[in-house]
C-alpha cells in the first residue's frame, strides 16, 4: 500500500496514481472482463469530461427521451404487474391453480396452453403422453369457461400466450359474450404474438407459412384496434431470442427491428401508428448479468423512444412508451443445488425492476428440473412480495441513474444494438432477416460462444464449473404431472363435444373462415371469433388456416 | 472421431413430440461435429415414424434427442421404432430436463444415456462415442450371426 497522495495533487496527478497502484496488483490488472454482449468492464468508471448533457440523454421519468422510465410516477405510482406465467393439465386443474395464486399475491392471470395447442392441434389429434404436461389443454369455449371460472374478466387483466391465428383470444371472447361482459372491458395481451420471434427461435409451434402468419397478425391488429379498445395485441418478444441464445444487446436489437418491422406493416395496412403504437408492449429475458441487463433496458427504452419519433415520424409521447414486461432467465438456472436457483432468479428480478419493467414474472426454482411444483411457484411470488414490500426497490425511480458505471455502460449497450439494427436493415428488415437466417445464424453463433466460455470456465457457474457439491439425485421432490385420469376425459370430452354441437354451423363458420383468407378485404382473425362462436375447436381452425395459408417449414441453420 | 468400431461415429441429432427449443441440440450437434461424428440433423417436431427412418436411411450410430419440454416421454415408442425396423444396435441418447423419476422409467425402457443441462462438452462428446462404437460391434455381430 502506497502512501496517500499529497493533498496538492492535482486531478490529473491523482489519476495516474490510481492507475499505477491499480496495475501493480497482476490479480486485479491480469485480466480483461468483458460482458456478454461483448463490451469489455474496466474496473472503475469516472465522470466524463464533458459530461452528457443531463436533458437530452436522461431527462426525467415520463418524457423525452425516457431513459428514466416511461411513466413520471415509474414504480412509486404503480408497483409492476405480478404475472405468474401457469398452465397445466386440464382446464379444471389450472383454474384451481390460478385461483390459489391470486390468493397469493398475483394480480393478473396468465394461461400457458399445452404444446400441442401452440402447434395447432387438439387434445385428440396427438400423443396422449404429452396432453397438458407443459400447459393447459385448452380447445374449445368450454374449456375457456372452465379455465376462468371464479374470475372476473372485466377487473382481471388476461395474458395469454397465444401465438397465431389467437384462438384462445377468441374463445375468451365468447366467454365474454356468454357472461355479459363487454368486450370493451377485457383487458389483457396476447403474449407470443410476435410470429418472427417464433419463427427465429423455432418457437413458433403453430407453423403458418411466414406471409400467412404476417396477415394474420395485422387483422387481429386491426380487430383489436376497433373492436378492444383494453387489449394489447402486439408483445414484441426478445424473450425467445436471448434463451435461444442472443446476447442482451442482440435481443434488444432484434426486438427493435421486430417492432420496427410491425410498425411498417401496420402502416401498410393502412393502420395508424398514433392508435396501434400505443398498444405495443415488448417482452424480455432478464439474465444475471446484472449491469447488463438494466443497462440493456435503459438503452432500450431510450432508443424506442427515438425511433418512434425520428425512423416513424409519431409525435405522441403514448406512443414513444417501451412497455415492457420481464421474466428472470431459465438458461442461467442450473440443475446442481436447484434451490440456488432462488438466489439467482432475486437477482435477475432486481436487475428487471431496476431496468424499469412492467410486469415481472420470476422462474421457479425448479424448472430446470421440470415443469414447476406449486411449491416452487408459490416461491417465485413471495420473491415479488419481498421485493416490493421489504427490499424498498420501488422507492426511488431509475436508482442506478446516474452511475458512472450505469450510464456509460446504457451508452455502450446503445451503441451494440443500433450495430444490429443496422444488420436487419442492411438485411432488408427483419421479415427478411428472419426469411433468410441471418438472425438465426447469428443468435446459433452466439450461443455457442456462451458455452464455450462455461467450458472453458471463463463465465463461472456455481455447482457446475465452480464450488461444486456432491448431492443426492431428486434434490426436488414431487413430479408435477397432469392427472391422467382428468386427461382422458378431457379427450373423451372433446370427442363428444365434436359429436354434439350443431355441425351444420360449425363446418359454415370453417368455411367463411376459409374464404376469409383469400380475400383481402375480410379480417381473419374475426372470422377466427365467428367460429369459436360457432363451436369449433381450436385445432379445427388451424387446419383450416394451415390448409389455405400454407404450413411453413422451420429454417435450419445446419 | 472413431467410435471404435473403425468407422466415424454417425449420430442423429433430432428433436421429437411438440416442442422446439432448439439451443440444446444445435449446440450438441456442433460439439459432436467438431469432434469428428457425422452428424445428421433435424428440425424440431419430428414425428418418431420419420426418426426411424432417417436412422435406418442414414444407418446412424447413435440417435439423440434433445428435450425441453416433456417429449422424452415418447421415447419408449422410438426405442420400440428402432427394434421394430430391425436395428437395435441403434442407442438412443436423450439430453435436457428429464426428471430423476423419468430418468429411470427412460434407462428401463432402453434409452442408453440420460445427459443433463451442466453436462460438460467432454462428458457428452466421450460418452456419445462410447455408445457409437458399441452400436457398431453390435451391428457387426448382427451381421454375423
Amino acid at each position: 500500500m502506497s502512501a496517500p497522495p499529497d493533498p496538492r495533487a492535482t486531478a490529473a496527478e491523482r489519476a495516474s496514481l490510481w492507475e499505477r497502484e491499480f496495475a501493480a496488483d497482476p490479480a486485479a490488472a491480469g485480466r480483461t472482463i468483458r460482458n456478454r454482449s461483448g463490451i469489455e468492464v474496466k474496473p472503475l468508471y469516472v465522470p466524463a469530461d464533458p459530461g452528457p448533457d443531463y436533458l437530452a440523454s436522461l431527462g426525467w421519468p415520463g418524457q423525452a427521451p425516457m431513459t428514466r422510465g416511461i411513466y413520471p410516477t415509474m414504480h412509486r405510482g404503480r408497483t409492476w404487474t405480478q404475472r405468474q406465467l401457469v398452465g397445466m393439465g386440464t382446464p379444471e386443474e389450472h383454474n384451481r391453480r390460478l385461483l390459489k395464486l391470486i390468493d397469493a399475491g398475483a394480480s393478473a392471470v396468465s394461461l400457458i396452453p399445452c404444446n400441442s395447442v401452440y402447434r395447432g392441434f387438439d387434445v385428440d389429434e396427438v400423443e396422449p403422453e404429452l396432453l397438458g404436461t407443459c400447459g393447459v389443454t385448452v380447445n374449445t369455449v368450454d374449456d375457456m369457461e372452465t379455465c376462468l371460472r371464479g374470475i372476473d374478466i372485466s377487473r382481471v387483466s388476461t395474458a395469454v400466450n397465444d401465438p397465431s391465428p389467437f384462438t384462445l383470444l377468441a374463445l375468451l371472447l365468447v366467454v365474454a359474450e356468454r357472461r355479459g361482459v363487454p368486450w370493451g372491458q377485457v383487458s389483457g395481451t396476447s403474449n407470443q404474438s410476435d410470429y418472427l420471434s417464433h419463427f427465429i427461435a423455432n418457437h413458433m409451434f403453430f407453423r403458418l407459412a411466414l406471409p400467412g402468419a404476417r396477415r394474420v397478425l395485422l387483422d387481429h391488429v386491426a380487430f383489436a384496434g376497433a373492436r378492444l379498445p383494453r387489449w394489447n395485441p402486439v408483445s414484441v418478444v426478445g424473450q425467445h431470442m436471448q434463451q435461444a441464445g442472443a446476447t442482451p444487446a442482440e435481443a434488444m436489437g432484434f426486438t427493435l427491428s421486430t417492432a420496427i418491422q410491425y410498425a411498417v406493416d401496420c402502416r401498410a395496412r393502412g393502420l395508424p401508428l398514433e392508435a396501434v403504437l400505443p398498444r405495443f408492449t415488448f417482452f424480455f429475458d432478464v439474465s444475471i448479468s446484472f449491469f447488463e441487463e438494466v443497462a440493456k433496458f435503459r438503452a432500450g427504452r431510450r432508443l424506442w423512444q427515438r425511433i418512434v419519433r425520428e425512423r416513424l415520424g409519431v409525435e405522441d409521447p403514448r406512443a414513444w412508451r417501451f412497455k415492457f414486461h420481464a421474466q428472470t432467465s431459465g438458461v442461467d438456472l442450473t440443475r446442481q443445488q436447484p434451490m440456488v436457483n432462488v438466489a439467482r432468479a432475486t437477482i435477475q428480478a432486481i436487475a428487471g425492476i431496476f431496468g424499469g419493467l412492467q410486469s415481472l414474472h420470476v422462474d421457479s426454482y425448479d424448472e430446470v428440473l421440470s415443469v414447476p411444483t406449486e411449491r416452487a411457484a408459490r416461491i417465485a411470488v413471495a420473491t415479488q412480495n419481498v421485493l416490493r414490500e421489504e427490499a424498498h426497490l420501488t422507492d426511488v425511480i431509475d436508482p442506478l441513474g446516474g452511475s458512472h458505471y450505469v450510464e456509460t455502460l446504457t451508452d455502450q449497450m446503445e451503441a451494440e444494438i443500433e450495430k444490429v439494427i443496422a444488420r436487419v436493415d442492411a438485411a432488408g428488415g427483419m421479415f427478411r432477416a428472419a426469411e433468410t437466417g441471418l438472425v438465426q445464424g447469428m443468435i446459433g453463433r452466439s450461443a455457442l460462444a456462451h458455452q464455450e466460455r462455461i467450458e472453458s470456465g471463463e463465465e463461472r457457474v456455481v455447482g457446475v464449473n465452480a464450488w461444486k457439491v456432491e448431492e443426492e439425485e431428486d434434490a426436488v421432490e414431487g413430479l408435477p404431472r397432469p392427472d391422467r385420469a382428468l386427461v382422458l376425459a378431457q379427450v373423451e370430452r372433446l370427442r363428444r363435444h365434436k359429436r354434439d354441437r350443431a355441425s351444420g354451423a360449425v363446418a359454415a363458420s370453417l368455411d367463411a373462415l376459409a374464404r376469409a383468407t383469400g380475400d383481402p378485404s375480410s379480417n381473419v382473425f374475426e372470422a377466427v371469433v365467428d367460429a369459436a362462436r360457432a363451436d369449433a375447436t381450436h385445432g379445427e381452425i388451424c387446419a383450416v388456416l394451415r390448409r389455405e395459408l400454407g404450413y411453413g417449414q422451420p429454417f435450419i441453420v445446419p | 472421431m472413431s467410435g471404435g468400431g473403425g468407422r466415424r461415429a454417425r449420430v442423429l441429432v433430432t428433436k421429437i413430440g411438440l416442442d422446439g427449443h432448439d439451443r440444446g441440440s444445435r449446440i450438441v450437434a456442433a460439439y459432436l461435429r467438431d469432434a469428428g461424428m457425422e452428424v445428421i440433423y433435424t428440425a424440431p417436431w419430428q414425428a418418431i415414424g420419420a426418426v426411424v427412418k432417417l436412422a435406418l436411411e442414414e444407418d446412424v450410430d447413435v440417435v439423440g434427442v434433445s428435450s425441453l419440454a416433456t417429449d422424452h416421454l415418447l421415447l419408449p415408442r422410438l426405442v420400440a421404432g428402432l427394434r421394430e425396423a430391425g436395428i437395435p444396435h441403434v442407442r438412443v441418447v436423450v439430453g435436457g430436463i428429464v426428471p430423476a423419476r423419468e430418468e429411470r422409467d427412460l434407462l428401463a425402457a432402453g434409452v442408453a444415456r440420460v445427459f443433463h443441462p451442466g453436462s460438460s462438452r467432454e462428458e457428452i462428446v466421450e460418452g456419445v462415442a462410447r455408445l457409437a462404437g458399441e452400436a457398431q460391434r453390435d451391428a457387426l455381430e448382427q451381421e454375423a450371426s
